[in-house]
C-alpha cells in the first residue's frame, strides 16, 4: 500500500546517522563487529594479556592436547597455541585492515582521476586496469610478493595492489552514475563549483558502495595472507600470523588435529565477523530496504 | 555477433601483451638469480656468469622484453624452463587438463549446492529455513580454501581412511580438493542467488505469471531464475575463470600437479619462462572465460543480445 | 448484501461478500479492504472507481488471489465465482481459475511481460497451462489472439524490449483472454499509457469483450473511461464501497460527497467556466482509520455524527447505493 509513509524523516538526520541508526538495529551485524572489537582488542593487548609470550618455547611439553594450562595445545615447539593466535591478531588484522585501507584509498583516487577527467585518463587507467584484472589476483598477489620478498609489509603491498583495481571500478562507475543524475544536473545549473558537485554530491553517493567493499575486504585481505602464508611466500615464521600457523602446522595434522584447527576457526570467526558487519552496512545503506 | 565476439579477442591480444610486460616487469625486479639458482651453490662465479649470458639476463630490459615477447608471438614459443629443461608449452598442456578437472568439477559443487541454497532462502524469505541457509553459505564463504582442504582430509583420509589424502588420479582423489573450493563458491553463490532471486520476485511479470495460473514451481524456476541469472552466471563465471588459473593454495594442500603448483613453484625457483609462460596462458584462459560469461549474458537476456548487434551496427 | 436484486439469480457470475484484506508490517495492520461487497452478471462491466491507494487493486487480486502472502491475509468474506467460493478452493484448484477463467490485465505493460520470453511463447504459455494441446497448436492460438488484438502473427518470436508500451499492453490482453475467460479483471489498464493509444486499447477491450461475452471488472480512477464501458460503477474510497449504482445511477444522480469531489475535480469539455474543485486532503491512514466515516476528514458536509459513528450502503433508490448519512437523510425526505 502506498499510503504506508514513514514518519517524515527530520532534515537534520544526516545519511550517516540514518545509517548507523539502521546498522545498530542489525543484530547479526551487531554481533560481527562486537567480536571483531573483541579481536582488536585482545590482539592489541596481546603482550599483557596472553598467558605466555608467542615464541616462549617448551620442548618438554611439545604437541599437548587442549588443557587447563594449554587452552588450545601446544605445537611442534611447544608454544602455546592460545597465545599465539591471540599474538598472531597483530599480523592478520593489521594486514588486513592496512591491505584493504591501502587499496580502498588507492582505488578511489584511481577511479576518481578516471570518472572525473575522462578522456585520455581515463582510458589509460582503464586499460592498465583490464591488465591488473586478467590475472586472477591471488596469482597476482603471489608474483608481487615473491618479487618483493616475504614479510609482513611486503605481504600488505602485494594484498594492496591485486585488489586495487576493484575499487577503482567502483568508484568510476559511481562517478558516471552520478554524474548523470538529475540532482547534479540541478547542482550545476544554480552555478556550483566542480569541486563542490564533486565533494558534496558525487563522492557521498559513490561511497555507500565502497564501505562495503571496504569491509569485505578485511576478510579478503586477511584469508590473502593467510594463503600467502601457507605458501611460504608471507609473514615467516617464528611470526605467529594466523596462516603461517596453518603453514607449520599442517605436517602434523595426522597425529597434532589441533594445531591446525584452532587458527583455522579463528580466521573462520573473523572473516564471519567481519562479512556480517558488510551485509549489515549493504543492508544498511540501501535505500530500497527503508524500515 | 560474430563481429562482437571477434572485436573482444582482438582486444584481449592487447591484454595479453600488458600481461605480458607487467609479469616480466614484475619478475625482472625480483631478487634471486636463476644461474645461481639453476647450477646451485657449489658452482663458480664463472659458471654462473656464462650461463646469464647464455640465458641473456644480463641484457638490459627493453631487450630481454622484446626478445620475448618476439619468442612468444612471432615463434609461438614459450621457451624451455630453466630448472628441467622441458618446453613450458608442454609442461602446461600436460598440466592444465588436471587444473581443469579441479575447475570444472568444484564449479559444479559450488553450483549444485548454491543456486538451491540461494533460491530457497530467496522463496522463504525472513523464515528460518532463509537464516539457516544464510548462515551456512556465510560460513562457506568465510571459511579459508586450504584450512577446509586440511579439515576434510583429517576427516576423511587420516581418521576415516575413505578417500586418498593427496595426488591426482580418478574420481576418488578429485573429490575433497573439489568440495574445499566449491563450499566456498557456494557459500558466494547462494548469497548472489538469493539476493538476484529476491529482487526478481518482486517484479510486475511475477505477478503475472502467477495470475496466469502457473504453478509456483514454474514461476521460480522458470520465470524468475532466469532473470535472476545475469549475475549469478557472473559469479559462476568469474569462479570458473579464476580457478581455470590453478587451485593455486588447494593443490598444495592435496599434491595435485596442476598449473598452480607448476607457478608456485617457478616462482620459488626463479623459473623465468615457466612463470611467464604460464601466466600468460592463465590469462588468455580468463579473458576467454569472461568472453564465454559475456556470449551467455546474451542467451540469458535477449535485451543484452539485442544490445551486441546493437553495437555491430554503429560499428 | 444483496445489491442489485433485480438481476436473475442465474446470470449471476460473481458475488463477492463482506471482504476483509489487512496487511500485517512488523508494527501496524493496515486495513486495505474493508468489508466490500458487490455482485456481477454475465457480460456485465463493473468499475472499480477510486484514488490510488483506496484498495481498488487489492480487491482485484484477491479475487484471483494473488495477493502477496505474507503480508497481506484476506481475514474475512466470500468471493462466489460460478457458484463456488473462491477463497475456500485449494491451490490446486485455484490455478485452475486463474488464467482460464478469471484473467487479470496489470496496470503497467512495461514491466508486466517477462523480458526474457518472447512474447508469443508468453501468451502460448498461458494455453498450454489451461488446455491440453500440442505445443504446435498452443503456438498457432497464440498467433490467433496476437493477430486478434493487432499484432501481426509475425511478431510472435519477438521480445518484449522490442515493442511500444501500447503493443505490450496488447500483448497483455491477448494473453489474459487466450484461454477465453469468464471474467476479466483490468487493473488501470490504459493509466500508463500515452492518451492516443488510451482509447485504441479501450476500444479493443470493448470489442473483445462483446465479442466473447466476458464480464469484466474495470479499476481505474478515471470517470471518462468509466462513462465509456462500464455498466456498473462501485466508487471505493479508503477500503470501503462508499457508493454503488448503475453508471446512470452514479454519473447523474451520485450523492455521496465523494463521489460529487471526483466528479468537480474532473475537467468537463461541456461545462462552462466551472472552475476544477481537487478534493481537499489525502486518503486517511490505512493503519488508523477514523472512528467515523472514513471520508468524514475531507468531507464538506461532515457532520458531528459522521465522525463519532460509521454507517452501512443504504439503497436510496433501487439498485443505487450509498455510505452517508446525509444523502441516507436526503433519500428519506
Amino acid at each position: 500500500m502506498e499510503a504506508k509513509k514513514t514518519a517524515v524523516k527530520t532534515k537534520k538526520d544526516s545519511m550517516l546517522l540514518i545509517t548507523l541508526r539502521r546498522l545498530a538495529k542489525n543484530k547479526m551485524a551487531m554481533a560481527g563487529l562486537a567480536f571483531i572489537l573483541v579481536m582488536v582488542a585482545v590482539a592489541l593487548l596481546s603482550p599483557w594479556i596472553a598467558p605466555y609470550s608467542y615464541d616462549a618455547q617448551d620442548l618438554e611439553h611439545v604437541f599437548s592436547m587442549p588443557s587447563k594450562e594449554h587452552w588450545f595445545g601446544t605445537d611442534n615447539l611447544g608454544r602455546d597455541i592460545f597465545s599465539r593466535i591471540m599474538y598472531g591478531g597483530r599480523y592478520s588484522l593489521r594486514i588486513g585492515f592496512i591491505s584493504a585501507g591501502v587499496a580502498a584509498l588507492g582505488g578511489i583516487t584511481l577511479g576518481s582521476i578516471a570518472g572525473y577527467y575522462g578522456g585520455r585518463a581515463d582510458t589509460i587507467i582503464m586499460r592498465v586496469l583490464d591488465v591488473f584484472q586478467s590475472v586472477p589476483s591471488l596469482l597476482m598477489s603471489i608474483a608481487i610478493a615473491a618479487s618483493l620478498g616475504p614479510g609482513f609489509t611486503n605481504c600488505i603491498i602485494a594484498l594492496s595492489v591485486s585488489t586495487m583495481p576493484a575499487y577503482a571500478r567502483m568508484t568510476r562507475a559511481s562517478f558516471l552514475n552520478v554524474r548523470e543524475m538529475e540532482y547534479v544536473e540541478a547542482a550545476r545549473s544554480i552555478n556550483a563549483s566542480d569541486f563542490r558537485i564533486i565533494w558534496k554530491h558525487v563522492l557521498p553517493n559513490a561511497i555507500s558502495p565502497m564501505l562495503v567493499q571496504a569491509t569485505m575486504g578485511v576478510a579478503s585481505g586477511i584469508l590473502g595472507a593467510a594463503a600467502l602464508s601457507f605458501l611460504g611466500l608471507g609473514v615467516q615464521p617464528p611470526e605467529p600470523e594466523w596462516g603461517a600457523m596453518l603453514s607449520a602446522g599442517r605436517n602434523y595434522i595426522r597425529d597434532y588435529w589441533h594445531v591446525v584447527l584452532f587458527p583455522g576457526i579463528t580466521i573462520m570467526l573473523t572473516i564471519l565477523s567481519l562479512n556480517m558487519l558488510g551485509d549489515g552496512l549493504r543492508d544498511a545503506l540501501d535505500p530500497r530496504l527503508k524500515n | 555477433m560474430g563481429r562482437y565476439i571477434l572485436k573482444r579477442i582482438f582486444a584481449m591480444v592487447f591484454v595479453v601483451l600488458g600481461v605480458t610486460f607487467l609479469i616480466f616487469t614484475i619478475l625482472y625486479f625480483t631478487p634471486g638469480d636463476p644461474a645461481r639458482m639453476i647450477l646451485g651453490a657449489d658452482a663458480t662465479d664463472a659458471e654462473v656468469l656464462a650461463l646469464r649470458a647464455e640465458l641473456g639476463l644480463d641484457d638490459p630490459f627493453l631487450v630481454r622484453f622484446f626478445t620475448y615477447v618476439k619468442q612468444v608471438f612471432i615463434d609461438f614459443d614459450l621457451g624451455t624452463s630453466y630448472v628441467n629443461n622441458r618446453s613450458v608449452s608442454s609442461e602446461i598442456l600436460s598440466r592444465f587438463p588436471k587444473t581443469f578437472e579441479v575447475a570444472i568439477l568444484s564449479v559444479v559443487f559450488a553450483v549444485v549446492i548454491g543456486i538451491p541454497l540461494g533460491i530457497m532462502a530467496a522463496v522463504n524469505q525472513y523464515t528460518w529455513k532463509d537464516n539457516a541457509s544464510m548462515v551456512v553459505a556465510l560460513l562457506g564463504v568465510s571459511m579459508p580454501h586450504f584450512w577446509v582442504g586440511l579439515m576434510l582430509s583429517l576427516l576423511f583420509a587420516l581418521k576415516l581412511g575413505w578417500l586418498p589424502a593427496s595426488g591426482f588420479g580418478g574420481i576418488e582423489y578429485l573429490i575433497m580438493p573439489c568440495l574445499s573450493i566449491g563450499l566456498g563458491g557456494a557459500g558466494g553463490i547462494a548469497r548472489q542467488t538469493r539476493s538476484s532471486m529476491l529482487e526478481v520476485i518482486r517484479q510486475d511479470y511475477i505477478v503475472t505469471a502467477r495470475a496466469k495460473g502457473l504453478k509456483e514451481s514454474t514461476v521460480i524456476y522458470v520465470h524468475a531464475l532466469r532473470n535472476a541469472l545475469i549475475p549469478i552466471i557472473t559469479q559462476v563465471g568469474n569462479m570458473l575463470g579464476v580457478q581455470l588459473g590453478g587451485a593455486i593454495v588447494v593443490e598444495s594442500v592435496f599434491s595435485i600437479p596442476g598449473l598452480g603448483s607448476y607457478m608456485v613453484s617457478g616462482i620459488k625457483s626463479r623459473d623465468y619462462p615457466a612463470v611467464q609462460g604460464s601466466v600468460l596462458f592463465v590469462s588468455i584462459v580468463f579473458g576467454l572465460v569472461m568472453l564465454l560469461v559475456d556470449i551467455m549474458y546474451a542467451f540469458a537476456d535477449p535485451r543484452i543480445k539485442a544490445q551486441y548487434q546493437r553495437k555491430r551496427r554503429k560499428g | 448484501m444483496d445489491a442489485w436484486k433485480t438481476t436473475k439469480e442465474e446470470e449471476r457470475i460473481l458475488e463477492v461478500e463482506n471482504l476483509v484484506v489487512e496487511y500485517t508490517s512488523d508494527k501496524e495492520v493496515i486495513h486495505a479492504v474493508n468489508g466490500v461487497s458487490f455482485s456481477l452478471n454475465k457480460g456485465e462491466t463493473l468499475g472499480l472507481v477510486g484514488e490510488t491507494g483506496a484498495g481498488k487493486t487489492t480487491i482485484a487480486k484477491s479475487i484471483i488471489r494473488i495477493l502477496p502472502d505474507p503480508p497481506a491475509k484476506i481475514t474475512a468474506g466470500k468471493i462466489v465465482f460460478d457458484g463456488q467460493n473462491l477463497l475456500e478452493l485449494p491451490e490446486a484448484s485455484m490455478r485452475k481459475v486463474r488464467g482460464r477463467k478469471i484473467s487479470m490485465i496489470f496496470q503497467d505493460p512495461m514491466t508486466a511481460l517477462n523480458p526474457i520470453f518472447s512474447v508469443g511463447n508468453q501468451i502460448a504459455e498461458a494455453i498450454r497451462n489451461h488446455e491440453k494441446v500440442k505445443r504446435k497448436e498452443a503456438a498457432r492460438k497464440a498467433m490467433e489472439m496476437l493477430e486478434l488484438v493487432g499484432i501481426p502473427a509475425e511478431r510472435y518470436d519477438e521480445y518484449p524490449h522490442q515493442f511500444s508500451g501500447g503493443m505490450k499492453q496488447r500483448v497483455i490482453i491477448a494473453m489474459a483472454l487466450a484461454c477465453n475467460p469468464e471474467l476479466l479483471l483490468a487493473d488501470e489498464p490504459t493509466t500508463a499509457l500515452d492518451v492516443t493509444i488510451q482509447a485504441q486499447v479501450l476500444e479493443l477491450m470493448g470489442d473483445l469483450k462483446n465479442r466473447f461475452g466476458t464480464s469484466m471488472i474495470l479499476i481505474t480512477h478515471d470517470l471518462g473511461v468509466v462513462a465509456e464501458v462500464c455498466d456498473k460503477v462501485a466508487v471505493v474510497y479508503a477500503g470501503e464501497i462508499v457508493e454503488m449504482g448503475s453508471r446512470e445511477d452514479i454519473f447523474d444522480f451520485g450523492a455521496h460527497p465523494y463521489t460529487l469531489g471526483l466528479f468537480q475535480s474532473l475537467p468537463s469539455l461541456t461545462g462552462e467556466e466551472k472552475r476544477l474543485k481537487p478534493i481537499g486532503g489525502m486518503l486517511p491512514n490505512p493503519a488508523d482509520l477514523p472512528i467515523g466515516c472514513n471520508f468524514s476528514p475531507r468531507c464538506p458536509y461532515a457532520t458531528e455524527q459522521c465522525r463519532k459513528e460509521k454507517t452501512g450502503l443504504t439503497e436510496v433508490r433501487e439498485g443505487h447505493y450509498i455510505r452517508c448519512f446525509r444523502a441516507q437523510k436526503e433519500g428519506d425526505k
